[in-house]
């Protein structure tokens, strides 16, 4: 067996510190040790995008992240969107806009849709598009996730954090 | 699906890190980004027994200019070139061949180095740098060399990177003011390889064409500079008849490997249509 690390890091501002060895991919991490299932697995081949999280400012698939590469890291799953029991504007507008069928893609779109309002407060559609391009939904045909998005932003914009 | 078990290795400096190949030679694989790499180890195509990552080291990120050149780290990803406003104004075409890379979560991972390195042969970068005259700054045990990118793509996964040497940075000429540049692609989903690509830089003089660099990607085992198609267009009008040639003239040098994008008359096909689009396209954007 190769050697263990013991890495530490922030998940959704809380310490977490695990042993695993190298192989050990971050979503497996997440789901089975720190019990954090929000993020999904899907295809296990970095098409899919359920597994993205958000890790050091960046959307990543985490099945195609080693746990040893995170040591110091900041890490947010959907589970740390909403704050005291409200929900995040992103989840309030998903909800609103039927932006989800089976579910099964949402929480790696929250936390891709969480990471490109950051980077880009204002997007148009067609930026939404292309930059949740990573994250596979077989039920909704995206519309009314991209209206979601864009409720949500007017939200947030309206609402200086 | 788990990777076969490895040692990770985390250098903080380039001398670490080479001094690690070293001592572990065939065993070892640097892991830039990791999204060939990793998923590779996942499918159990490569079982490297250590993976020394790149990622902890400084030195080989950031983009900028150095006298008529642009200097690019190897590790810098994708959209820090789509992001990077010095690339948009001074290399455009690496800006616009980036954002057609992958989807948004691979950008922030893969790396401009590891596209280029990996040697696949449906990689943008390499077609990209092939247009652009660009040179690979390489670091091993006997000191640091720098290589054209013309010639440096040997054939399947093979570059002429010596055992245990990394590719540190990237340098690109600036093309004079008013080069115009496109890179086509087309392929089947987001995320997907190319069927064929065509990455074009042109200058014009007045109606006629003055220099132009025309590279396809994926349609051979190495990323293909169509010298041909360049040398018919140098002092002609693009029109119908010369696009036309010099579509026919890059289709030539084109031997694709059918696979489920196509067979390979359609994939030659393919690289004619983008050949021309991406002429036309750079012919828009170029100072008449």
């Amino acid at each position: 067996m190769a050697t263990k690390h013991m890495v530490s890091f922030k998940l959704n501002g809380k310490d977490a510190d695990v042993v695993v060895e190298p192989r050990e991919l971050l979503i497996h991490t997440l789901r089975e040790k720190l019990l954090h299932t929000g993020p999904h697995i899907g295809c296990e081949t970095s098409h899919c995008g359920a597994c993205t999280v958000d890790l050091d400012g960046m959307s990543v698939k985490s099945c195609t992240v080693l746990t040893v590469q995170c040591p110091g890291a900041r890490i947010t799953t959907v589970e740390g969107l909403e704050q005291g029991g409200v929900l995040h504007a992103l989840q309030q507008a998903f909800h609103e806009e039927h932006g989800l069928q089976c579910g099964y893609c949402t929480p790696g779109m929250l936390t891709r849709a969480y990471r490109l309002l950051q980077e880009n407060p204002n997007p148009t559609e067609a930026e939404i598009r292309y930059w949740i391009s990573g994250n596979l939904c077989r039920c909704t045909g995206y519309q009314n996730i991209v209206k979601a998005i864009q409720s949500a932003a007017k939200k947030m914009a309206a609402v200086p954090a | 699906m788990i990777p076969h078990s490895f040692e990770y290795h985390a250098p903080t400096s380039l001398p670490d890190a080479i001094a690690l190949m070293g001592r572990y030679g065939d065993e070892a694989k640097f892991l830039a980004g990791g999204h060939s790499l990793l998923p590779m180890m996942k499918l159990r195509f490569a079982q490297p027994g250590h993976l020394i990552d790149l990622g902890r080291i400084p030195d080989l990120k950031g983009i900028s200019q150095v006298g008529d050149e642009i200097h690019i780290g190897a590790m810098t990803t994708e959209n820090e070139l789509i992001w990077s406003k010095l690339l948009a104004e001074k290399a455009p075409l690496l800006v616009e061949g980036a954002g057609l890379i992958s989807d948004p979560q691979v950008r922030y991972k893969g790396t401009v180095g590891g596209d280029i390195s990996h040697g696949d042969p449906g990689n943008d970068h390499p077609a990209l740098m092939l247009a652009l005259d660009a040179s690979f700054v390489l670091k091993g045990p006997k000191g640091e060399r720098v290589v054209k990118a013309d010639g440096f793509f040997l054939g399947l996964y093979s570059t002429s990177m010596e055992p245990g040497e990394i590719l540190t940075a990237i340098r690109v000429p600036i093309p004079a003011p008013g080069t115009g540049w496109a890179y086509e692609k087309l392929k089947r989903k987001i995320g997907d390889f190319a069927t064929a690509a065509a990455a074009v830089l042109l200058a014009m003089k007045g109606a006629t064409v003055e220099s132009v660099s025309i590279a396809l990607t994926n349609v051979g085992e190495t990323p293909l500079k169509a010298s041909a198609a360049e040398a018919f267009l140098r002092g002609k009008k693009l029109d119908e008849a010369t696009l036309g040639e010099a579509a026919r003239l890059a289709m030539s040098i084109c031997d694709p490997a059918p696979d489920q994008r196509g067979d390979a008359e359609y994939k030659t096909a393919m690289a004619g249509e983008m050949t021309r689009r991406a002429l036309l396209s750079a012919q828009s954007r170029a100072a008449q």
